[in-house]
């Protein structure tokens, strides 16, 4: 026997040219982090953390570190870590995103990254705002299948071409990026909001569904389409590429069409 | 030993219920076929205004003279013809009705204590509604030689008593 110890068997040797995890580079960031906790104070307040980073690092796996190794009190929502659940849109460097899919490196790491809760909705604590109202007016549009007559005995057919009229706005994963970069949504929150409409969307133009003249009705409402400015605010924030400004537009023409 | 802080769920509206009142919608319904006419006259009295506000500007500026030629005479000579009587008048209302519901639109969207937004939409509907009676009055009424108690007060071109 030797005294050394033998190397674990299930320890696979790459050649130097494939490279491993310790390549991956490494850089100082500084995360300014916008934190409110209603028991302490009723102000919100910036926190600043720094920060050494991998290169495969998201903006999550930042969040991660303050919260598990700096300060255990951050507050922030995300669930699948993967850009599927939609739980984790916040306003980084201005901009609404999903933490979890935006990568450090892609931000100007220089300067401090900047990490607030997005725009509109209540704040709850740090980053957490209350989905509520959100959820609310998505309701409201009837966000489900409504037919009438007799329910088939096999399933919905539905041609290629039908189905790609409504694709885009199938994507959408309700983080509430769009509707909480609107200004018209900051100034009273009456709005409808783009994520509402995007849905409505989803289901007006869908050849299955028989309740899109109830769903155009609801949006041709004081506070529904016509309150869009066309800004696109929407459409850039969107993790998912909906071009939300588009669905909107193509709801205003479907209300318009439906009473000339 | 400390005191448990009185903590409620969910914090923000927990004075209220699930959603807080800020987010309900008032009256909702009701007004949705007016933004619908005020969203479509936008786009039709834009695409008229178009043609009425260059034709204006070309007719002002480069046909003859041009910017030259503009001065009390030409308004008076141009508002002597109901032709040009009946395009200013378009001009007029289209682009006070336009300019005014744009306006209405913007303070919509971005005054948000309703108090504020209700005397700045008074303000904008006094102010449109003065300009458009005077301008209308003016463009029917114009006189560029005035007979004032007998004393003729018009313009050098006025025929002299
Ligand atoms: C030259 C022809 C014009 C065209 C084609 C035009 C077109 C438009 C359109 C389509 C909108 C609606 C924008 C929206 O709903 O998002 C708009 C808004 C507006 N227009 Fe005009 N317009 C013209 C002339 C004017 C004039 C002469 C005025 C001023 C008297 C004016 C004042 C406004 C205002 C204040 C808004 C609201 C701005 C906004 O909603 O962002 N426009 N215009
Ligand atoms: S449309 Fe896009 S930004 Fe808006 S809620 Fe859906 S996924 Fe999020
Ligand atoms: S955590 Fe699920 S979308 Fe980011």
């Amino acid at each position: 026997m030797t005294a050394s110890t033998a190397e674990p068997a299930s320890k696979v040797e790459l050649p130097a040219s494939v490279g491993g995890g310790g390549e991956i580079p490494t850089f100082d960031v500084t995360l300014r982090v916008r934190r409110y906790n209603p028991e302490v104070s009723d102000e919100s307040h910036w926190d600043e953390f720094k920060l050494t980073m991998y290169g495969t690092d998201r903006v999550l796996d930042a969040l991660h570190k303050v919260k598990w190794e700096l300060d255990g009190s951050l507050s922030f929502r995300r669930s699948c870590a993967h850009g599927v659940c939609g739980s984790d849109a916040m306003r980084i460097n201005g901009r609404n995103r999903l933490a979890c899919k935006t990568l450090l490196k892609d931000l100007d790491t220089s300067k401090p990254i900047t990490v607030e809760p997005i725009k509109g909705l209540p704040v709850e604590k740090d980053l957490i705002v209350d989905m509520e109202p959100f959820f609310q007016s998505y309701r409201e549009i009837m966000p489900f299948l409504v037919t009438t007559g007799h329910a088939p005995t096999k399933e919905r057919l539905q041609s290629p071409e039908d189905r790609e009229r409504f694709d885009d706005t199938t994507k959408c994963i309700l983080c509430a990026a769009c509707t909480s970069s609107c200004p018209v949504f900051w100034t009273d929150g009456q709005y409808f909001g783009p994520a509402a409409i995007v849905n409505a969307h989803r289901f007006i133009f869908d050849s299955r569904d028989d309740a899109g003249d109830m769903r155009l009705e609801i949006l041709n409402d004081k506070e529904g389409v016509w309150r869009c400015r066309t800004i696109f605010n929407c459409s850039e924030a969107c993790p998912r590429g909906i071009q939300v400004t588009k669905a909107i537009s193509e709801v205003k023409q479907a209300v318009l069409a439906r009473q000339f | 030993m400390s005191t448990t802080p009185d903590i409620r769920f969910p914090r923000s509206t927990s004075e209220t219920g699930r959603v807080s009142p800020k987010y309900t919608r008032h009256g909702s319904g009701a007004k949705g076929g007016f933004e619908m006419a005020a969203w479509l006259f936008m786009r039709l009295s834009g695409i008229v205004l178009v043609v009425l506000i260059f034709g204006h500007l070309f007719v002002n500026l480069m046909v003859g003279h041009g910017v030259h030629a503009i001065d009390f005479g030409f308004v008076a000579g141009k508002w002597a013809n109901p032709f040009w009587q009946w395009w200013d008048l378009a001009m007029l209302w289209l682009a006070m009705l336009h300019g005014a519901n744009g306006v209405r639109t913007i303070i919509n969207d971005y005054a948000d204590r309703d108090s504020l937004r209700f005397w700045l939409l008074v303000v904008l509907y006094a102010a449109a509604t003065a300009i458009i009676i005077l301008g209308t009055l003016v463009i029917f009424t114009f006189d560029p030689c005035p007979v004032i108690n007998g004393v003729h007060t018009g313009a050098d071109f006025c025929p002299k008593p």
